[in-house]
């Protein structure tokens, strides 16, 4: 494995670079304890022997022998390679202070291939872990350090992941792991994956239970990467981060394949072609900080409601509290959307310009946007709370359902639901995507996911209907039949077995006058009422009262209680 | 007691919080306020109920003067109708008229110019009277001769008055025999050296001496003396023969530093004419007005009045009726020549209504009818001063304005404030086509003195919001807070004089630059307070964020600045530089507004956008500036972080800004030369020839003739 090399290679520069620093260190201690012979083994004898006091002083040692990782040298290479160490990009994600540590102390206990020489121990080993806040809300953190043996995955590393992870489950909150590891430690074999076997278990475990962030910031690689591929959310650090299984030099051995690391596992790739990323960022430093962002539309675990916000800071004055204006309160009206949807049914519009003049301060983050970009999946915010947002895009692929946007949209409303985050869907579909493309490729399997996903979703589900929702499309997209607690519709909106078009030629084959059926057919059923007559609507409202109503139906719906029947776990369409 | 505990709380005493309050009540309403249309126009005047006119108009336009015209119906009790094309059916003058007529596809010719269309309207709609605003059908003299023809009132001049105004040549002697002064010149050909000397002293100088068969300013010498004049008689002729085989010259006045100046008529069908006043209209770029007022500073009384007089000759001349524009050259010792006359509606009229609280689109109407004209010479005043911004989609940063289209996702026009007026067309949602003007709104505002009006055209471009398309308010607002423009030393040449390496924003000075990193800072800590405030009752307690002082790092282009930070109450004291900016306001982030007191003066900005990685985009001064606001730890580490490479643009062509392709001049493997014409992009009304930057060889071609694209839109790749 390519991974692995880097690890190893990486461990011989470090190899060379401890010794050059004990020598440091020896000339230091020597005016200390002079009499003391020159070798390790005594050295700790004395300091077990004598005074506590440089027991104490040991701790210190250890400890700043931690901070430093694998050297001020690899630091600077990891600099250089415009990454940052794992310990800045603790202090980066978490507020100020805030981070508390645990397992410093810990060191490999690989006693094979010269590993068990005190050089080659590191205070902490290869990854950082520990508890912090994020804007003082609770969360844990493992960062691997690629300084120290390129973040090689031992047993010792494995365990204080496996650790914290415990910990996080049991008192409920968040664990978000910043992946930068060359893989498996080799010198270690069948412990390293033992190790990574530990950590995808508790991944399984705490999978709806916890939400679990990765952040890839450097190679993750081999069987390393499916510990990011169980999490809820996969992001990615552009030109620095890859993912995959085998590495270019075993795909052009096995395939023949000529593949850069970035083509092959980059965070383009992953975003646009794989889909197994969720979102990339330009650097470090906007990857941290957008996951600070985004860490405030999380709950910490499956047991707290959808988070709200204060909407404004200043809202704990009373006073000025009425003299702000009016619009980010729940009832604003949103004008712009009378006329968003174009007359010609044909017409694309953006379906992000309807989110964001309905959201809380036009704030939206959304998952996957450059993949399957016919649907469009994301965190938002209503009056102050989270809600997540399932909307066709019209734009791409006329909105259709594929095998892709399919995927995606389950994986999402399942995370809400899991989460307890309401699901608002906005729905202007054409149907699902035909040809034999698809068809080989079952979206007859992946559409039922969605369609699972949204009918077991028990979390609030509002439903608009914006323009077309026709034949079984409609029926997935969060319709009343799978429970929906309040469907709308725009004016706009045509519910349908299919296009008029389509329709009409099946219903009056042969008949001459197919214009005219067109056009009665039009009547008859492009517009909301057939679905609002049979109550598959609950009302047709004005598409400037959308937000408004949507608020409201929250503020409702926030204490709404559904129980699916016992089950030892549903089988969903995998 | 409540005015005590704002006092304690804000731990600053009374008076200074209450200052700061009644500024945020002033704002308030800002946010809330409605659609432009239903707002009362505020040059209204009352008029006759007795006096019948028409009981429909149909309005043969759109966008905002038609909005303008239906406004002035309704007041009349006049029932509407409006015309619009397919793409405009939800348009705000089609809302706003009692009935709508489709009367074709998007493109003009196949809508707004059709004039087969619009009188099928007029009769399937019992229309009385036309009024045709301004573009479009206003000058055609077809149109209102079918008009006639089907005995519907056409709400303008005469046909004959078109005519004879439409036609430049035909309109100057018409200025001629009606003794308005027209630009001296020699009608004849110019012989020799000494007689053009001899002429250009009668015409007095300077003077032009151009090739009779010039143009593209070939041939074309300005001379301030005799000796001058012969050099230039020698160059021109030379130049005239090797340039068009022809070296015949003509010698006619220069006007140095011209500002252009017109004057509002009124006339009716009974032989009387009004002169309303002039319009300075001297800010220009590529010949089309961008700010304008009234009245001028240059003018003084005689020269109005004399000015006033020859229009109103012309107008007779012609037996003008309805509203018309003399439009004059005036030259820096104030004379003036007649340029020409346009008989219709201007554009810029409603700063001529603000200053003479006249309704002109009703005096037309009651014009057309064949009503007299109500007011006589004496009775037109000047009160005040009046401004007009015209306020377009399109990005002043390339050559003063390409325009730009998009959905106007947000729109706010800032009717709260005091006498301003905005006559616009469009609406939250509305889209700005590539089919039709890029104009947004005409914004108004006047006031007592000049001063007063410049004053509040500041407030009112501040407070002005425009999202999802790029506009020009950077460059207006520049202008009118120009000292050049402020002192009113303006010419047709101000732009080019003031900026001559083109628009670059607001410059800012080391003061202004200080209180826009501050208000950044200060937005990116009440952004930070906010998000630490989560609401309800949770299971695992958030650890308050307790914190009063900060430290950051703001980035504004290259340069950055630390900062200190530390609030006391509502109150923001930054301190950069040793310098100390204290800020307050009423810090909503879900407005785009930002009403802040900075170091006691009140500030409107506006926040275009706020990520996650700190940068804010702020309007400021009217200029849009893009912020970094860091911790001061994530800026230490930023300086790790690598440069990304951006797109060597030397080699491919974007197109700068959405249009068609009217052609594309070379094809893969064609070797381009640096300068050489690649492609010929059109764009509301406009052909731009987009050139090679370096001589290489065509890689591929993305477009072709015919084809609409979008700014940014991949063009051509060079190798």
């Amino acid at each position: 494995m390519a991974a692995i090399s880097v690890a190893r290679s990486s461990c011989g520069l470090i190899n060379g670079l401890k010794v050059s620093l004990r020598s440091v260190t020896r000339v230091k201690y020597g005016a200390v304890s002079a009499t003391v012979p020159q070798t390790s083994l005594h050295r700790s004898c004395r300091w077990y022997s004598v005074s506590h006091l440089s027991v104490k002083e040991r701790i210190d040692q250890k400890r700043q022998a931690a901070l430093q990782g694998g050297g001020q040298q690899r630091i600077e290479a990891q600099h250089k390679r415009g990454k940052l160490t794992a310990r800045e990009r603790v202090q980066l994600l978490l507020d100020p202070e805030s981070f508390v540590e645990t397992d410093m102390f810990v060191e490999h206990r690989c006693a094979d291939f010269g590993m068990e020489q005190d050089r080659n121990k590191f205070p902490g080993d290869s990854v950082v872990t520990g508890r912090g806040r994020i804007n003082g809300r609770l969360v844990y953190v493992f960062s691997q350090d690629f300084t120290v043996f390129g973040g090689s995955l031992s047993g010792a590393h494995a365990q204080k992941i496996c650790k914290i992870m415990d910990q996080a489950m049991t008192v409920g909150a968040p664990v978000i792991g910043l992946n930068d590891s060359g893989g498996a430690r080799i010198q270690e074999g069948v412990e390293s994956l033992a190790g990574y076997a530990d950590i995808f278990l508790r991944n399984v475990m705490a999978s709806g239970v916890i939400p679990q962030i990765s952040l890839i910031m450097g190679p993750c690689a081999g069987g390393a990467v499916y510990s990011p591929a169980l999490t809820d959310f996969t992001f990615m650090v552009k030109d620095t981060s890859y993912l995959f299984i085998t590495g270019p030099d075993v795909v052009k051995s096995v395939t023949n394949e000529d593949v850069t690391q970035e083509e092959l596992g980059g965070a383009k790739t992953h975003t646009t072609v794989s889909g197994v990323a969720h979102r990339a960022f330009e650097n470090d430093i906007e990857a941290l900080l957008n996951l600070r962002e985004f860490f405030n539309f999380l709950p910490l675990s499956n047991q707290d409601p959808a988070v709200t916000f204060a909407l404004i800071e200043l809202i704990t004055n009373p006073l000025l509290f009425c003299l702000i204006s009016h619009s980010f309160f729940s009832d604003r009206l949103v004008p712009s959307l009378d006329n968003i949807v174009p007359l010609e049914s044909t017409k694309a519009y953006d379906m992000l310009d309807i989110i964001h003049a309905i959201v809380d301060e036009r704030d939206f983050f959304e998952i996957m946007p450059n993949y399957a970009k016919n649907i469009v999946v994301g965190f938002a915010r209503m009056n102050g709370r989270t809600v997540g947002i399932v909307g066709n895009q019209p734009k791409v692929a006329s909105g259709c359902l594929d095998i892709n946007s399919s995927v995606k949209g389950a994986r999402f409303v399942r995370f809400c639901d899991a989460f307890n985050i309401p699901i608002i869907t906005f729905v202007d579909v054409p149907g699902f995507l035909p040809g034999t493309a698809q068809e080989y490729g079952g979206i007859i399997r992946h559409g039922a996911k969605l369609l699972f996903a949204f009918a077991e979703a028990t979390v609030p589900k509002i439903t608009i209907i914006t323009r077309k929702a026709y034949g079984g499309a409609y029926d997935v997209m969060s319709s009343k039949h799978l429970r929906g607690d309040v469907n709308y519709a725009w004016p706009t909106a045509e519910v349908a077995v299919m296009g008029a078009k389509g329709a009409v030629q099946i219903i009056f084959r042969g008949k001459e006058n197919q214009a005219e059926a067109e056009a009665e057919y039009v009547e008859k059923f492009a517009n909301p009422f057939p679905a609002a007559v049979r109550g598959f609507v609950d009302d047709i409202i004005e598409p400037a009262t959308t937000r408004k109503k949507i608020c409201q139906d929250l503020e409702v719906l926030a204490s709404k209680k559904q129980v699916n029947p016992w089950k030892k776990h549903a089988n969903i369409p995998l | 007691m409540t005015l005590w505990m704002i006092g304690n709380m804000a731990a600053h005493s009374v008076p200074s919080t209450l200052k700061r309050l009644l500024f945020a009540v002033k704002y308030s309403p800002l946010q809330s306020r409605c659609c432009a249309v239903q707002r009362e126009a505020q040059y209204s005047t009352i008029s006759i109920p007795s006096e019948k006119t028409f009981d429909k108009i149909l309005i043969a336009n759109r966008g905002e003067i038609a909005c303008r015209v239906i406004k002035t119906c309704k007041k009349m009790g006049i029932q509407t109708v409006a015309v619009h094309s397919d793409v405009d059916s939800s348009a705000v003058h089609v809302k706003m008229a009692d009935e709508a007529v489709c009367v074709g596809s998007a493109p003009t010719s196949k809508s707004y110019l059709n004039m087969d269309a619009i009188m099928d309207a007029i009769r399937v709609t019992g229309a009385q009277a036309v009024h045709p605003g301004y573009g479009f059908l206003s000058e055609n003299k077809e149109f209102a001769k079918r008009l006639a023809a089907e005995g519907v009132a056409f709400i303008g001049p005469d046909t004959h008055a078109i005519q004879a105004m439409g036609d430049k040549i035909e309109s100057k002697l018409i200025a001629k025999a009606a003794k308005v002064n027209t630009i001296p010149g020699f009608d004849g050909v110019v012989k020799t050296a000494e007689e053009a000397v001899k002429i250009a002293q009668e015409i007095g100088y300077p003077v032009m001496i151009k090739a009779s068969a010039g143009g593209g300013g070939k041939g074309m010498r300005i001379a301030w003396n005799d000796e001058e004049t012969r050099e230039g008689f020698r160059f021109s002729s030379q130049e005239a023969a090797s340039s068009f085989g022809d070296d015949r010259l003509l010698i006619e006045k220069y006007i140095d530093n011209p500002r252009h100046i017109e004057i509002q008529v009124l006339a009716d069908k009974h032989g009387n004419a009004l002169w309303l006043n002039e319009r300075e209209c001297s800010i220009q770029r590529r010949n089309q007005k961008v700010v304008e007022e009234a009245p001028s500073t240059f003018l003084d009384p005689v020269t109005r009045r004399a000015m006033g007089e020859q229009a109103v000759q012309l107008a007779k001349a012609v037996q003008y009726s309805s509203a018309g524009t003399v439009e004059f050259l005036v030259d820096s010792k104030k004379n003036f020549y007649f340029l020409e006359m346009n008989t219709r509606l201007q554009v810029e009229h409603p700063i001529t209504e603000c200053i003479t609280g006249l309704d002109l689109v009703e005096q037309m109407i009651r014009v057309a009818k064949g009503y007299q004209l109500q007011h006589t010479q004496d009775d037109i005043p000047i009160n005040g001063w009046a401004i007009e911004c015209r306020v377009y989609a399109e990005d002043p940063y390339k050559s003063f304005g390409l325009p730009s289209i998009g959905r106007l996702s947000q729109y706010q026009e800032p009717l709260d404030l005091d006498k301003v007026r905005v006559d616009s067309g469009i609406q939250e949602g509305s889209d700005i086509s590539i089919y039709y003007d890029p104009m947004i709104s005409k914004l108004i505002t006047y006031g007592a003195t000049r001063a007063e009006a410049l004053g509040r055209m500041e407030d009112a471009l501040d407070n002005y919001v425009i999202r999802g398309v790029t506009h020009n308010i950077p460059l207006l607002r520049e202008i009118i807070t120009h000292p050049r423009f402020v002192s009113g030393h303006i010419s047709t040449n101000f732009l080019p004089e003031v900026y001559p390496d083109g628009f670059k924003g607001h410059q800012l000075e080391a003061d202004a630059k200080r209180e826009l990193l501050a208000s950044a800072a200060v937005l990116y800590i009440a952004a930070e307070l906010r998000s630490a405030k989560v609401l309800g009752t949770q299971r695992v307690a958030s650890t308050p964020v307790e914190c009063s002082h900060w430290e950051l790092c703001v980035e504004l282009g290259e340069e950055r600045q630390d900062v200190e930070i530390s609030k006391s109450g509502t109150v923001y004291t930054v301190e950069m530089d040793g310098a100390k900016v204290e800020v307050w306001g009423a810090l909503n982030l879900a407005s785009p507004l930002l009403p802040l007191t900075i170091n006691g003066t009140q500030r409107m900005l506006q926040c275009l956008s706020r990520d996650a990685a700190g940068v804010i985009v702020l309007q400021y001064l009217g200029t849009l500036f893009k912020v970094r606001v860091l911790s001061k730890l994530a800026a230490e580490l930023n300086s790790y972080m690598p440069e990304k490479v951006s797109e060597d643009t030397s080699s491919i062509l974007r197109s700068p800004m959405p249009g068609t392709v009217v052609a594309v001049s070379v094809k893969p493997g064609d070797t381009v030369a640096e300068g050489q014409e690649i492609c010929v992009i059109e764009a509301m009304k406009m052909q731009n020839s987009l050139t090679a930057v370096k001589q290489a060889k065509v890689k591929s071609v993305h477009c072709k003739p015919g084809e609409t694209v979008g700014e940014g839109d991949l063009l051509v790749e060079l190798e």
